[in-house]
């Protein structure tokens, strides 16, 4: 086993057991805390696949602004976190079969792939410079990119619009 | 090859041998030998923090007209020890409605936000933890953290002024990020690089980016000042308000680590300060001597830091309602302003020789900040006939 696989189940059994205690935990605040364990795992992910700026990205974007925002808005909601009613209702066998059957799904269609259990290739060059590249580039991305930033923009003027009201 | 033009590749090699002597694989011996490194970084970046509390105090007291600490030892040098006795035999309180792991976790994840950029930073041309590609973006990231940690330490400490310091703080650093990531955009367009080595390289034979970008410079100082909830941004405390905001309930060793980590967080900003403006380790034989880079990078450093504890001292806390309309109003539209003319006259200067490109640069730079000043004054004059037709 090389050290890269144990970084890798490492982490992943990190982020199982951390997405399992956002469900189960009682308490709001420590769900939205399990879920920033979790995301954090899953930017360790992106770290050992050599996508360092979708690991930096993530932490930033989903640990310095999602969580902090569901932190918020949890404390702002009702003083009495704690729940008391149960947690599942009575069709939880169907929702753990279906959960079960799509999850055996995935395995044998990763399964059937012809790169499954292959060794990573190495990368070529400098993975950032080629990201940049292709967000602006014709005949890659930037179609999406600029879709993206159009409608990030319309959000940006129609918040600014409701707070001058 | 020696000692004095590589320190770390030589000790790297001396230690590999060692251990292999021993009879260890390379690659554990590999793996352990970077650990050690780490172990050895963080204990001494912890070293420099116990002397900048001493720092901190003494630069204080002289801001203040005091003579500070001066008993222990010469000019008072060895306080921290006491200070530091003083806060591991205090009673550890963990108040009785606290939620007891967020509460211990907090001030753990504030003071490793900081460390965790030490990582990147470049101490000299070989004396760097890791050349990230994304150091910039790293920064933010771990600035994040840092917010996290406020939040816990706010929330899990089940008191009312600590939920609403943290509160303060959060607003304060989450606002104040997006002119400090706007900012770290100009040195990143400047050097077409977010990596700090790639930065610091292209600040070679004293083009730095302070003269290339100086308001670029003054935006990222305050950002950063605003991020480290220093004064005049210090709204997470307010003595007559909510006391010591979000870490009020802490006592000994675990107030130590936040205070620790504000400290230390200072320096850091003043070393990326200096990194990004000021050239970082260049300096006269800083190239072949990588300690002499080292000395020349902690003193840019200090530099920084000491600037930031003159704005703290001199100028006094600001309302949040204050603070808030300067950031969102005033800080991000002009740095979204000076990176788009930094852009466009980066692009178009680029190929000129160096004696066009910064004054060029400069001149584009003072350009905006006369342009900021007379909006600032065509505001301020509507606003006063306003009030005068009333």
């Amino acid at each position: 086993m090389t050290a890269e696989q144990i970084i890798f189940y490492i982490a992943t059994g990190f982020i199982l057991v951390s997405a399992l205690m956002v469900v189960t935990t009682r308490n709001l605040i420590h769900a939205a805390l399990w879920l920033v364990a979790t995301l954090f795992g899953v930017a360790v992910v992106y770290a050992t696949l050599d996508a360092s700026f979708l690991a930096v990205v993530q932490v930033v974007v989903y640990i310095g602004a999602i969580a902090i925002m569901f932190i918020f808005a949890v404390m702002l909601t009702k003083r009495n976190l704690l729940d008391h009613v149960p947690q599942t209702n009575s069709n939880w066998p169907w929702a753990a079969g279906i959960a079960a059957l799509t999850g055996a799904g995935l395995l044998y269609t990763a399964s059937q792939l012809s790169t499954f259990g292959a060794q990573r290739p190495a990368l070529s060059g400098d993975a950032l410079m080629n990201l940049g590249k292709a967000l602006v580039s014709p005949d890659a991305f930037v179609l999406p990119f600029e879709v993206a930033s159009i409608l990030l923009l319309a959000a940006l003027i129609g918040a600014v619009y409701l707070a001058k009201k | 090859m020696n000692f004095w033009t590589d320190p770390i590749h030589v000790i790297y090699q001396g230690l590999m041998q060692t251990f292999t002597g021993w009879g260890m694989a390379a690659e554990v011996a590999g793996i352990l030998i970077n650990l050690l490194g780490i172990v050895l970084m963080i204990t001494a970046i912890m070293v420099l923090d116990i002397f900048l509390v001493w720092i901190e105090r003494k630069v204080v007291a002289r801001f203040q007209d005091r003579l500070g600490p001066n008993r222990v030892g010469p000019w008072g040098i060895f306080q921290p020890f006491p200070d530091i006795i003083k806060l591991v035999l205090k009673e550890d309180i963990t108040p009785a409605g606290a939620d007891k792991w967020v509460f211990n976790l907090a001030p753990i994840l504030s003071l490793a936000s900081v460390i965790f950029l030490w990582a990147v930073v470049p101490l000299a041309s070989r004396i760097y933890g890791v050349d990230l590609n994304v150091a910039l973006l790293y920064l933010v990231a771990s600035g994040s953290i840092g917010t996290l940690s406020i939040i816990m330490a706010g929330w899990s400490s089940n008191n009312k002024y600590a939920l609403v310091g943290a509160y303060r703080m959060v607003a304060n650093m989450v606002s104040y990020e997006i002119p400090l990531a706007a900012s770290l955009l100009i040195p990143t367009i400047l050097s077409g690089s977010m990596s700090l080595t790639n930065i610091v390289n292209q600040q070679a034979h004293g083009v730095w980016f302070f003269f290339v970008s100086p308001l670029g410079a003054l935006l990222f100082l305050v950002a950063a000042i605003a991020e480290l909830g220093r004064s005049p941004f210090d709204l997470n405390e307010g003595e007559s308000e909510i006391v010591a905001g979000f870490h009020i309930e802490y006592t000994g060793m675990k107030f130590g680590l936040f205070y620790a980590g504000e400290l230390l967080h200072a320096f850091t900003f003043g070393g990326f300060v200096a990194a990004l403006f000021f050239g970082g380790w260049h300096g006269p034989w800083a190239e072949e001597y990588p300690l002499l880079g080292a000395f020349y990078f902690v003193a840019k450093a200090m530099l920084g830091y000491w600037i930031i504890m003159w704005i703290k001292y001199t100028v006094p806390r600001i309302r949040i309602d204050h603070m808030l309309a300067f950031n969102w109003k005033f800080l991000t539209p002009l740095a979204f302003a000076l990176l788009i003319v930094t852009a466009l006259t980066h692009r178009f200067l680029m190929d000129f020789p160096t004696w066009v490109y910064v004054p060029g640069m400069f001149l584009s730079n003072v350009l905006v900040a006369w342009a900021t000043l007379e909006i600032l004054r065509g505001n301020a004059r509507r606003e006063r006939l306003a009030a005068e037709a009333h």
